[in-house]
């Protein structure tokens, strides 16, 4: 069912990242299909042009209007530009570097956002790997219905374990909170824990899903090889299933960071709020309901948060798709 | 933000990651050295261990215990009431039809989008640039994308200059300027545009990868019987991508359900346009009203309930197959 091959095949180097991916999973198919004629017509061309130009306009206005002066922002629109240019910098600086409290101060909550990512992302990839090795390699009947179970947990909408789960923390994890911060006063009594444990408990249905789905896929002759010579479980875990698994470990991270990169509601619960937790996001969220029509500082911040997930993504696209393969089907 | 503010923030990332590797190190070490017999079922049980703990503490007690909150009142003592509330208050029947307006809009057009742009852009020159354009507004946040689409459709009063986009198309050919995001309901069907913005990259990587997996020959066969590429793509491929349709349907419908952000970050549920996920939010945490805001996650739930089972029945009948 998966899509997605094991990890010594060979990828193209002169073909693009998607479809890179797409060889890897449909081989000749592609190729063949590139040296015959076109299945589609000329108007077909021009209206892909056209939903292509739709689709990039509100992204680019929003990057060149954060370029343009403040004042030019609140009064003329982006378009306006091309007969009035006038770039600055001045949006950007001020909402990185401006130490005014009235200045959105971003740096704290960019530290934020890559500290809460960082753990966010490794903490479900390193647990979802074991998990998901033990579903496919280990046989128990049983099994089977727990992985299904585990599967299905992605139903549960976040919404649904918020409240207790922000109970769970209160009752357990503010004391302990509370004691580092007397030992360590650097710590802050609201910090990151709460927030990593909560990525990482939502994102483990689909991370076990996701690579036990490739795990599965290894050879298995390989592990039968390697059980056969007595090599315990967690030898083969680490020397044989975590170096094949690598692309899918790969995907499911940038999948990871990128969706904890982005999230309002886990932070908006466990994050206090304030510069000692709360991510990039929170703070625009915040900047669009306090400074709604400083659309400078806005359009600047707003790009702020956006690039860093979109260097990952364009960096890492060809992983990020065959991920996206890998958790669906062919029909 | 002070150096000793960031020097706490390294320091944490650093204990953090520490402490992680100590847990997954010792677990490693005791799996290592389960007693001989039953070793198997000792490793398995150490494989799984952190994540079903995480899994259970995190997603199967908290269930639960919302579903218990949702009957209950402030005084914990049992009743209807939450969800008497939730049907028959008008604001909250609005967010029902609101949710439901969504769940059927966003992904029929996101895949009726996404599935004719693949087919236009398929084995074209700069296929690959094609769809990176459309699947670049993944990657921005939903609060991103309501920052954008807010910039789209702003709203400034008829004699001033319009820095709104839509409002400026309007003015060009004539209009007066709106308040978009404050006229209900064309607002709720904006904030849809965003959703469907975001998620026709999706089901376009997935549809486009199933198209080129439809066999060349049935093509062919059926350009032999002499049928134009409408018919062939209708009866071809369609039924040949059948699953990926249904793969992206239902998660893109998924997706739908749970969408807080664009909501929360372009109109908080104003004017009308909140839906389920976001009340939730707003009740539980804004108005403290943790029954109502339970009963709600409960709903949601519930609907997204179908949707997954259909998806798990695909799911297993791959698992026989295989």
């Amino acid at each position: 069912m998966s899509s997605v091959a094991p990890a010594d095949l060979p990828v193209g180097k002169d073909l693009g990242s998607i479809e890179q991916a797409e060889q890897v999973t449909y081989g000749d198919a592609t190729k063949a299909g590139r040296v015959k004629k076109r299945l589609t017509s000329r108007t077909a061309t021009i209206v892909s042009l056209i939903i292509a130009i739709l689709w990039t306009i509100p992204t680019f206005g929003l990057f060149l209007s954060s370029f343009r002066p403040a004042e030019l922002i609140r009064t003329t629109g982006w378009w306006t530009y091309f007969a009035n240019p006038g770039l600055t910098l001045e949006n950007y600086s001020s909402v990185l570097f401006s130490t005014s409290s009235s200045s959105p101060q971003l740096g704290a909550y960019i530290v934020n956002s890559i500290a809460i990512a960082l753990l966010g992302t490794l903490i479900p990839l390193v647990f979802a790997s074991m998990a998901a090795y033990a579903f496919a390699w280990i046989k128990f009947k049983w099994v089977n219905w727990l992985f299904i179970f585990v599967f299905a947990l992605q139903i549960v909408p976040l919404q649904m374990a918020l409240v207790p789960l922000l109970q769970i923390f209160s009752t357990w994890l503010r004391p302990m909170q509370a004691w580092l911060h007397d030992v360590i006063p650097i710590i802050p009594e609201q910090n990151y824990a709460p927030v990593w444990l909560a990525h990482a408990m939502f994102g483990l249905p689909l991370a076990i899903f996701l690579l036990h789905n490739f795990i599965a896929e290894i050879p298995a002759d390989v592990i039968e090889a390697a059980r056969v010579d007595g090599a315990t479980h967690g030898q083969i875990f680490f020397r044989i299933v975590l170096p094949l698994a690598t692309p899918a470990l790969a995907s499911f991270a940038i999948f990871q960071f990128i969706w904890v990169w982005n999230d309002l509601l886990v932070a908006l619960i466990f994050s206090g709020g304030t510069q000692d937790v709360a991510p990039l996001t929170q703070r625009l969220a915040e900047l669009v309901g306090t400074r709604g029509q400083d659309w400078q500082l806005l359009t600047a911040s707003a790009f702020i948060s956006i690039v860093i997930p979109l260097i990952v993504f364009f960096s890492l696209q060809r992983y990020f798709v065959r991920g996206l393969l890998a958790g669906s089907t062919k029909g | 933000m002070t150096t000793a503010d960031l020097l706490g923030k390294l320091l944490q990332v650093v204990m953090g990651l520490a402490i992680f590797a100590a847990v997954v190190g010792l677990l490693i070490f005791f799996i290592d050295k389960a007693p001989k017999k039953g070793r198997d079922y000792w490793q398995l049980a150490g494989f799984l261990a952190p994540a079903m703990l995480f899994v259970i503490i995190g997603l199967v007690y908290p269930a639960i215990r919302t579903s218990i909150l949702a009957f209950q009142d402030s005084s914990g003592e049992w009743t209807w009431d939450n969800f008497i509330w939730t049907f028959t208050q008008p604001a909250a029947i609005r967010t029902l039809i609101n949710t439901i307006i969504w769940v059927l809009l966003v992904p029929t057009f996101a895949t009726v989008i996404g599935l004719a742009y693949a087919v236009f852009i398929d084995r074209s020159r700069g296929e690959k640039y094609y769809k990176v354009v459309l699947f670049m507004p993944i990657a921005i946040s939903f609060v991103g994308a309501g920052v954008i689409w807010r910039f789209v459709y702003e709203y400034r009063s008829g004699d001033r200059e319009q820095i709104g986009l839509l409002n400026a198309i309007v003015v060009a050919f004539g209009g007066e300027p709106v308040q978009w995001l404050q006229t209900d309901p064309i607002n709720t069907f904006l904030l849809i545009v965003v959703m469907i913005w975001i998620q026709t990259g999706f089901a376009m990587v997935l549809l486009s990868a199933a198209i080129k997996g439809v066999p060349t020959e049935q093509i062919e066969a059926a350009q032999l019987d002499g049928t134009n590429a409408w018919q062939r793509f209708l009866n071809v491929t369609v039924p040949g991508i059948r699953g990926a349709l249904v793969v992206v349907l239902t998660t893109i419908s998924i997706a739908t359900l749970k969408v807080f952000d664009i909501v929360r970050t372009m109109t908080a549920g104003n004017f009308n346009t909140s839906v389920i996920a976001n009340e939730m939010y707003t009740q539980a945490f804004r108005a403290s009203e943790i029954g109502r805001g339970s009963a709600l996650a409960l709903i949601l739930f519930v609907l997204v309930l179908p949707i997954v089972i259909y998806n798990v029945n695909v799911l297993r009948k791959q698992r026989e197959i295989r």
